[in-house]
């Protein structure tokens, strides 16, 4: 008996004392230590969610479909050069995943299946259709969720977040979580822009193109759209140009005839660097090609001198310069009606990479700093208060016992906070409701044992066996309804998301460490009055 | 020695008539409102339906109808606006669905900052929930309640006899529809928060109903002459106080969150509150008096 109440005691002490030390980083207390305590022993603790110190949590998916599109497309144009190549008459068009060839010459057949062997033949009546066979399209849009993952890690780590988390979820999904950001809104597009620049020629050749209005409000560009749908050539499009009046600050649109091929594109960009125009005072973004660029674009502009070159990022125009002369050295500037923070933030995606497909916004939740603040507020008040109230009610209800189930009850806090530190587990609002809950019923366990003492008590049996009687008693009772608790709580961790994971966890973690402090710690105290004097008589 | 109620010697289950007609009516209403939450009929939180949440706080108060009119100006249709005038914060819900999030939020706030510049707004939060996710959701919400209902009924089935587990599931369902009743007919916000609240009452309820249940057993074996509903009576008679007791601490603990615990976290701690006073009551007054029914039938049988 003797031996059995010191091992139990060392037990308490040693959890105790490493909870301590695993909850210390989250006490000003950590800032004194000395260095090698910070460096050795655990810093990092409890973390707060986002709903207690604020920040963003996006979830984003990724179009796979889209990115198969760019891949099939990029197939497509290739196709087209190798039949310019080789002086083969053919039209190559792509219609959603497929590859649409005419006509349907055995000749044509024989150079699309030797240049690209993994293309499958869908349909070969009217025309040749080709599409990649499934693997490949799920291969594809696979790693394009990874790229993006990549991407958006490049984009935030440039805009200068700390500790920021991104994850891939489930086949296509994307969830980023940005704490303590400042500025959500262009966050949120950094990181959600495509970034896909592309440069293209104007086509000023076209009679429509005389016939376009110059200047219209944002609103009209679908109208624009529609009046001109019929009337462009089938290699045209029509994209815009977005100016902003400068005194007045009003968005105007420039709508322009474009020849569809892309020229070039952003992935053979090496650097983008903001630079400001001395003259005009106004940014623009200086962009540098790898060599294999750089031969392109003296390419382009030596064959279209005196036409105009449009700058096109995710479909809009930036600018379309007049290509006064050859440019060699791979250097090429994007002006543009743009503030010196969109300048950064396009150079911050140009530099990052485009996305290999798009994105589209499944969640956005920010929560501003003082929300948060007022949060940790209101439930450190709610548990200090509901913590008390127990309490009080405890030792009224059952004299000196209702003081040894507090002083588990306490214990039972500070193993939780130490288990939640040592996991790095994360603290939400409905995780601190999740602990003021757990002491609620942490005290159940207690209330079960003490009942059944009172019970043996009635029934004629010393305190010392009225002790054992009421804990062996209330065993399985106590056990049973633990049990049926973190059933409900293992069901809340696998199915809830960020706030509600956290009530899982206090709220399981709490339960489950009960069964530890109401079972070892309060009946060691008892043991503990037993063992240094018979006592007669039971406060309870 | 302070006892809540001193040997207790209550004909629970001679009244258990009336209490299985008040049982019957908080259920039906708990199957409304699933019904109609499951229809995304119910007042449905925007992490459930999609859409658009914005909450901004201001340093003075703003008339609702001036915030109505800024949002007006926006052309957003379907917007309900609601306030906490205590604290000058104002709730904006956009309920519109949309294929893709257009940044509602991001309008809205511009919107309200510069129309109210004077009144130093401060976001406290936005949400944009885009209805797939809100679909999904609803969808996970049910399978969590059906999962837990089945691990409870399972863990119970497997710890009693077969009819306890009946009885404890019966009661522990009837306490979530019970809950999900009260917050159909008050018309409160069901959301993901809600739901948790649901779930830790499912699992929360069944202490008492164990506490009753172990009683039961125990008292079965030493009084075997006695007829089962003169063993229930006697049982939970016996084990009145300390069902309440326990009961009370959670009540307490719940009762500082409601009181104290802020906004975010109002609805939730209410629930909680509504769920432990229903889950005492309905282990003496549900679980019970199924066991009994079930226990006359077999009994009938043999």
């Amino acid at each position: 008996m003797k031996k059995g109440i010191l091992w139990r005691i060392i037990l308490i002490a040693a959890t105790v004392v490493i909870s301590l030390v695993f909850f210390l980083p989250n006490t000003p207390l950590f800032q004194g230590m000395p260095a090698w305590w910070k460096d050795s022993m655990p810093n990092k603790g409890i973390i707060l969610g986002l709903d207690l110190q604020g920040g963003l949590h996006l979830v984003f998916e990724v179009e796979g479909d889209k990115a198969v599109e760019i891949q099939t497309d990029r197939i497509a144009s290739l196709l087209n050069g190798v039949f310019e190549k080789k002086k083969l008459q053919a039209s190559v068009k792509r219609e959603g995943d497929t590859i649409i060839v005419s006509p349907t010459t055995m000749e044509l057949r024989k150079v699309i299946e030797d240049t690209y062997p993994l293309l499958t033949l869908t349909d070969a009546k009217d025309a040749l259709k080709y599409r990649l066979p499934q693997a490949e399209m799920k291969r594809i849009k696979n790693s394009a969720t990874d790229q993006v993952v990549e991407i958006i890690r490049n984009r935030i780590d440039q805009f200068g977040v700390a500790e920021p988390t991104i994850q891939r979820q489930g086949e296509n999904e994307i969830v980023v979580q940005l704490p303590g950001v400042k500025d959500p809104k262009r966050a949120v597009d950094i990181i959600g822009k495509t970034a896909q620049l592309e440069f293209k020629i104007v086509d000023d050749e076209s009679p429509v193109a005389a016939e376009l209005p110059s200047s219209i409000l944002p609103s009209e560009e679908s109208q624009v759209l529609d009046r001109f749908k019929d009337k462009i050539p089938a290699s045209d499009e029509i994209l815009f140009e977005r100016i902003v009046n400068k005194e007045s600050g009003l968005l105007t649109k420039k709508p322009l005839l474009l020849k569809k091929a892309v020229l070039l594109s952003g992935d053979l960009l090496t650097e983008a660097r903001v630079s400001i125009d001395e003259r005009f005072n106004q940014p623009y973004v200086s962009i540098t090609f790898n060599p294999t660029g750089a031969k392109m674009f003296e390419d382009i502009t030596g064959q279209n001198v005196k036409k105009r070159l449009a700058i096109i990022l995710d479909g809009n125009i930036y600018s379309a310069p007049v290509i006064q002369e050859r440019i060699a050295g791979g250097n090429a500037q994007i002006t543009g009606s743009y503030s010196m923070e969109e300048a950064k933030d396009l150079a911050i995606v140009l530099r990052a990479g485009s996305l290999p497909a798009p994105l589209n916004t499944l969640q956005n939740v920010t929560v501003g700093p003082s929300l948060g603040r007022d949060s940790i507020e209101a439930g450190a008040k709610a548990a200090l208060i509901g913590t008390l109230l127990v309490m009080v009610f405890m030792i009224v209800y059952y004299k000196l016992s209702g003081v040894i189930a507090d002083l588990a009850l306490v214990l039972n806090i500070v193993l939780l906070l130490g288990a939640m530190a040592s996991l790095n587990a994360t603290l939400t609002l409905p995780g601190i409701a999740g602990i003021i809950l757990a002491v609620g019923m942490a005290v159940d366990s207690n209330v079960l044992m003490f009942e059944r003492m009172r019970e043996e008590i009635k029934a004629g049996k010393t305190p010392r066996a009225a002790v054992e009687g009421g804990y062996t008693k209330a065993f399985w009772t106590i056990f049973d309804s633990h049990v049926t608790t973190l059933i409900t709580a293992a069901v809340l961790f696998q199915f809830g998301t960020g706030p509600i994971k956290g009530f899982a966890v206090t709220l399981s973690l709490g339960v489950a460490i009960n069964l530890f402090t109401a079972l070892i710690g309060t009946k060691t105290v008892f043991d503990i009055m037993h063992f240094r004097k018979e006592v007669t008589r039971l406060s309870i | 020695m302070i006892e809540l109620l001193k040997d207790t010697n209550l004909d629970f289950m001679g009244n258990k008539k009336y209490a299985f007609i008040v049982s019957g009516i908080l259920s039906v209403l708990g199957i409304i409102g699933i019904v109609q939450i499951a229809r995304g009929h119910a007042n449905l939180g925007v992490d459930f339906a999609g859409g658009t949440a914005v909450q901004i706080k201001f340093a003075q108060s703003v008339p609702l109808s001036q915030v109505r009119s800024a949002i007006d100006e926006l052309g957003l249709r379907d917007f309900d606006l609601q306030d906490l005038p205590t604290e000058n914060k104002v709730l904006i819900r956009v309920k519109k669905q949309e294929a893709k999030l257009g940044g509602a939020s991001g309008k809205i706030t511009d919107m309200l900052t510069r129309k109210f510049a004077d009144k130093k707004p401060v976001i406290d939060s936005t949400t944009e929930i885009g209805p797939k996710v809100g679909s999904k959701l609803r969808q996970d919400a049910l399978w969590a309640v059906l999962i837990s209902v089945i691990g409870i009924l399972g863990y119970v089935a497997f710890r009693f006899q077969f009819r306890f587990g009946v009885g404890a599931t019966i009661a522990t369902m009837h306490d979530v529809l019970a809950v999900t009743g009260i917050f159909y007919l008050m018309n409160k916000e069901f959301n993901l928060i809600i739901l948790s609240a649901l779930l830790t009452i499912a699992g929360y309820s069944l202490t008492d109903t164990v506490v009753v249940f172990d009683r039961i057993r125990e008292n079965m074996k030493r009084y075997v002459k006695d007829p089962i509903d003169v063993i229930i009576n006697k049982s939970i008679n016996e084990v009145l106080s300390r069902t309440i007791v326990t009961s009370l601490t959670v009540f307490l603990a719940a009762l500082a969150l409601f009181l104290v615990g802020g906004e975010v976290i109002h609805d939730f701690a209410f629930a909680m509150l509504c769920g432990v006073v229903v889950g005492t009551y309905s282990s003496v007054f549900v679980a019970s008096p199924i066991v009994t029914l079930l226990g006359k039938t077999t009994m009938k049988k043999r």
